[in-house]
């Protein structure tokens, strides 16, 4: 159970400090150009971010108790190569599902 | 006699935006299930999609707090995954900068991921466009967005009172997940960022409080910006 306190500090914080990034620049920076460095970072924030959240859910799902399991490895590699050749987000998913059902049935 | 043009400006956002209804829903559903899922009663789960309104950084934040995260690691991780969002806010601010502060205020909050890249396009195109017409077009891209993510987040919560706890949705994140970060793997140094900050959250999953996580997030995009600065030579 998540913890109440935790929850609110949560949704309270993440969507002030949410909007003061969307606010950032365009309440109170105005257009000044950002320095190059800086862009050419934040440009990376997502596809860095996100791929480090998932790998260590897909290497060690805590659904089998942290032991690497054949049927989600098989749905995540489904999920990315739809992805990546189709640019289709729904597809994949559905490839992904499609994936982790299908290797649970065989593996399993 | 005619309508205001900025009416036309207006119903051209909404037909832009429109075609992201086709994740904004999936999405949204998915989100107010695994928050029931979690425990999540409706007004917490719709609470959370109002006030924070960015999908990802939800999907994140709800899966560490699940996993007992302390809830400054939560949120540091979460805004992260946001950042990008300051990119959106500089980049949009030649556009729409010029507003009052109520607008500017305004289009801050409604600032996503769907309404910054119709939005983006069509005034590259139209640089001729007044700032009037570029409001009204933001506008038009939100409606078919915003909204409709608070209404699927709530659809989402009554399903999710609906499905068995057990029915392994455990695994929806992570594939969702990948399935968003797929398309945005455009360019050689988008592949370097996304593979380091792989191989680095593996090696460094041993590190307390998932700051694992946010070291290889860093380092993969450094590798990124490396790579980037490489190539343009």
């Amino acid at each position: 159970m998540i913890d109440r306190g935790d929850l609110w500090l949560v949704i309270i914080g993440l969507g002030l400090g949410s909007y003061c990034l969307r606010f950032l620049f365009l309440g109170l920076v105005g257009d000044r150009p950002l320095p190059a460095w800086l862009t050419r970072h934040l440009r990376y924030t997502a596809v860095a971010m996100m791929p480090a959240l998932v790998a260590p859910l897909v290497a060690w799902p805590a659904a089998t108790g942290g032991q690497t399991d054949p049927a989600r490895l098989l749905a995540a590699a489904a999920t990315l190569g739809i992805g990546m050749l189709t640019k289709n987000v729904i597809l994949a998913i559905l490839s992904g599902a499609v994936a982790l059902l299908a290797g649970g049935y065989l593996m399993g | 006699m005619p309508l205001p043009s900025r009416n036309s400006d207006y119903w051209q956002g909404v037909r832009a935006g429109s075609p992201f209804l086709l994740v904004i829903a999936p999405f949204g559903t998915l989100f107010g299930v695994l928050a029931t899922e979690a425990g999540l009663n409706l007004f917490e789960t719709l609470t959370f999609s109002v006030v924070v309104i960015a999908g990802a950084a939800q999907f994140v934040s709800l899966q560490l707090l699940q996993e007992h995260v302390p809830a400054l690691i939560v949120l540091a991780s979460a805004l992260a995954v946001n950042l990008r969002m300051a990119m959106y806010s500089a980049a949009i601010t030649p556009h729409l900068g010029g507003m009052p502060l109520w607008k500017r205020a305004l289009s801050a909050y409604f600032l996503i991921d769907q309404t910054y890249a119709a939005s983006a396009l069509e005034f590259e195109r139209h640089p001729e466009k007044t700032l009037a017409q570029k409001f009204a077009f933001f506008m038009g891209t939100m409606t078919p967005t915003c909204p409709p993510w608070y209404a699927f987040t709530l659809l989402g919560a009554w399903l999710g009172e609906a499905v068995p706890a057990d029915f392994g949705l455990d695994f929806a994140l992570p594939i969702a997940f990948l399935a968003m970060i797929a398309p945005a793997l455009r360019s050689g140094a988008h592949v370097v960022a996304a593979l380091v900050a792989t191989v680095c959250a593996l090696l460094l999953a041993w590190m307390p409080y998932n700051l694992g996580v946010l070291c290889a997030a860093a380092l993969g995009m450094v590798a990124g910006a490396e790579i980037e600065r490489r190539m343009a030579r």
